[in-house]
């Protein structure tokens, strides 16, 4: 006979998890106990979120599922920012909660919280376990629904006598009659979307984060080369295309580039692959699918004619689908169309202007030119996301692990922490905010134990410069509650852990500070000195469709 | 447009939250949800009542299959079913009104009277929902004191077994 906490940690190396983000307390400790008398790591984060975060920044860089021990009450609800993060963006996490006791549950004990009813809505499935027995099966089971499918996060809730309780732990293979997540699309789909293909003289592959997800980006750009089409992505689908690809018009949306969002407007055929048209892209549901061809492959049928009607929807694994359809599908060119989207490519980015003040624009260009083959960015949420999104150069991969659906301030650093750790090989830059930094910076000091090289770019507007930009164009330049005159100097919050700082506050700074940031070892922070007026543009305001950006 | 949502679901801890949470959650509106176990051990059926076009219909349709405990979904509403409701109420009565009522209620609504109490009459019906809704507006007339409605229960005719 084991413990359930053994059982717990049996389970985990079974399902090949090296490491795990945790943070201690009471109605965990048995499985605490446990786990440090395993072979796996452990990673102290400073706050739950943190731990969500960071495992979700290691999930997407390793497509394994990132393993979350936090406690019962306070430890549970701290992570749900992070779960509610991860599920928007179809991240697999694990994540393992204590509980209080089962005679105690429902009494209001002490840290008792109902977790599993809490994050019934963010989760993609979850479980309070009640017997030690059914320990090894559930976590099996968990492991398997977060990774496959539509990944997502699965939460367990284990009270403390179930993890103190002894059981054989009795392996079971996994049974789930219920979940049977499509694979292939079907032949007759497949069939018509060639025909449709055949016909169209302007087709766009509109690539969302299930491209990526799916890790089907080879496939994408042969199948965008066969029909001789252009490519833009979602924010989330950044990644799934090399920005330097001569097809890739870059990010569409709200703050979409002004090719992609022309593209997405003059198109005869849109191909959506692995998105769920999201409000940030289609605007304004109503007029966005006029005059054009809808197929949409994705792996949720959920998602299919959920925001936008498809004329052919197709459901199945991204990479498996574009591979089949390849089979079906005649090759082809489209040399006006694909002149057009050279022409389009060729705007971007827009001149910079005249005055000398230093522009977030520079920044993301000098780390175009300095950064190493396989570079991993991670972003916080804010215009400094955008400015990336929209600017820096990413490879086709997991290079750009940002909060897409929640749109949660604070990711962007744990979820560094996490990104290195799953590739400690690639140089990794956490782009982020003022404001975001100063909701999880207190995970420096994870950073620090872990002795992490993580190079920190701060886009320090001494304000909420996204949420002011919207009162530039929403309240008549009425700023309220935006500006941030109590910022630390984020240098010396860096210095007070041990890790270099550097400033940058001229354009002729930014290319040699830089430079030589990213060549000192260990993590750095760069405070770019950037001014409040440097907005983010092209921008479509409410109600408007795609091709009305305005950039002023 | 009113569907019957007929669905099959692991009895797991939770999944009746699950299933409630959804409706609520995406703002679909449940006219009715019964549940009950089945012939299968573990296993419960929920017979639903939503209100909504077809393309939320078809939404709530593919939610419902992202639930990993529901195991099967079946809109019956366009096939032949036979569906039932059990309504209990108790009505105002006078020693003028009790012989009418009593009447119409054996006679016409094949119902029967389970309690009687000095100027009250507990009064047991079974029947689709037009017959529940006939047998309340007959007795509005009386005065109800209380009313419960089980909600509907359906299942489809026939033998054939439903693969959506
Ligand atoms: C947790 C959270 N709270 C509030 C918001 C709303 N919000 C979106 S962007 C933003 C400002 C971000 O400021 P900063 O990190 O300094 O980035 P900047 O826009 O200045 O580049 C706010 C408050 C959010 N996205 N997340
Ligand atoms: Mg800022």
């Amino acid at each position: 006979m084991k413990t359930g906490a053994e059982v717990v940690i049996e389970a985990l190396l079974r399902n090949n998890t090296e490491l795990v983000f945790s943070y201690p307390g009471g109605a965990i400790l048995p499985v605490y106990n446990a786990l440090g008398r395993s072979p796996i790591k452990n990673v102290l984060v400073r706050q739950e979120q943190g731990a969500a975060h960071a495992a979700s920044g290691y999930a997407r860089v390793t497509g394994k599922a990132g393993v979350v021990i936090a406690t019962s009450g306070p430890g549970a609800t701290n992570l749900v920012t992070g779960i509610a993060t991860a599920n928007m963006d179809s991240i697999p996490l694990v994540l393992i909660t204590g509980q209080v006791s089962t005679d105690m549950i429902g009494t209001d004990a002490f840290q008792e919280t109902d977790i599993t009813g809490i994050t019934h809505p963010i989760t993609k499935h979850n479980y309070l376990v009640k017997n030690s027995d059914d320990l090894a099966e559930v976590i099996d089971e968990a492991f398997h629904i977060a990774t496959t499918g539509r990944k997502g996060p699965v939460l367990i809730d284990i009270p403390k006598d179930v993890a103190a309780g002894k059981t054989k732990g009795t392996v079971k293979p996994i049974h789930l009659p219920s979940y049977q997540p499509t694979v292939k699309g079907s032949m007759r789909q497949l069939k018509k979307a060639a025909t449709v293909m055949e016909n169209a003289k302007r087709p766009l592959i509109f690539a969302g984060g299930g491209v990526v997800a799916a890790a089907a980006q080879k496939e994408l750009a042969a199948f965008a080369a066969l029909i001789d089409a252009a490519v833009c992505t979602s924010l989330m689908g950044i990644g799934s295309i090399d920005t330097k690809n001569e097809r890739s018009l870059g990010m569409t949306g709200l703050h979409g580039r002004t090719g992609a969002n022309l593209a997405m407007s003059e198109c005869d055929l849109l191909i959506a692959v692995g998105c769920r048209f999201d409000d940030r892209v289609t605007l304004n549901h109503s007029g966005f699918a006029a005059a054009k061809k809808i197929i949409h492959i994705d792996i949720d049928p959920a998602e299919i004619g959920k925001n936008i009607g498809a004329n052919i929807p197709i459901v199945g694994d991204v990479a498996a689908v574009l591979t089949d359809l390849a089979t079906v599908t005649t090759a082809k060119t489209n040399e006006d169309w694909m002149r057009q989207v050279a022409a389009w490519r060729g705007q971007w980015p827009p001149q910079a202007a005249a005055d000398n003040s230093l522009m977030a624009f520079q920044i993301t260009a000098a780390l175009n030119r300095l950064t190493p083959k396989d570079v991993i960015y991670t972003t916080d949420v804010g215009q400094h996301q955008m400015f990336a999104a929209q600017n820096l150069e990413i490879e086709a991969g997991p290079h750009f692990i940002t909060s897409g659906g929640l749109g949660t301030m604070g990711y962007g650093l744990p979820a560094a922490i996490g990104a290195k750790l799953g590739a400690m090989k690639q140089t990794v830059i956490a782009i982020t905010g003022d404001g975001s930094f100063q909701m999880n910076f207190n995970e420096l000091g994870t950073i620090r134990d872990q002795n992490l090289d993580l190079k920190i770019v701060l886009f320090n507007n001494a304000c909420l410069g996204m949420v002011r930009q919207l009162q530039h164009h929403y309240s008549g330049d009425a700023y309220f509650g935006v500006d941030l005159p109590g910022n630390p100097d984020f240098g010396l919050i860096a210095q007070a852990y041990g890790f270099a700082a550097f400033r940058i506050e001229k354009r002729e700074e930014v290319f040699p500070v830089l430079e030589e940031a990213l060549q000192t070892p260990g993590t750095v922070l760069i405070d770019c000195r950037i001014s409040k007026e440097d907005m983010v543009f092209p921008i479509v305001l409410n109600n408007q469709p795609l091709k009305n950006m305005i950039y002023e | 447009m009113q569907h019957v949502l007929s669905v099959l679901v692991r009895n797991r801890a939770g999944v009746l939250t699950r299933v409630s949470g959804l409706f609520s959650r995406r703002g679909y509106n449940i006219e009715s949800l019964v549940v009950g176990t089945t012939e299968k051990h573990g296993i419960s059926r929920m017979t639903i009542v939503v209100n909504g076009d077809d393309n939320i219909i078809e939404q709530v349709i593919k939610q419902l299959y992202k639930l990993i405990d529901v195991i099967k979904v079946q809109n019956i509403t366009n096939d032949p079913f036979v569906d039932r409701e059990l309504v209990l109420i108790r009505v105002r009565v006078t020693k003028e009104s009790r012989a009418e009522i009593m009447d119409t209620v054996l006679q016409v609504f094949r119902g029967r009277i389970v309690d009687i109490s000095g100027d009250s009459m507990m009064i047991e019906a079974t029947g689709d929902t037009g017959k529940i809704e006939a047998i309340e507006a007959y007795l509005s007339s009386f005065g109800i004191k209380e009313m419960a409605r089980t909600g509907k229960v359906a299942l489809a005719r026939g033998a054939k077994d439903r693969r959506d």
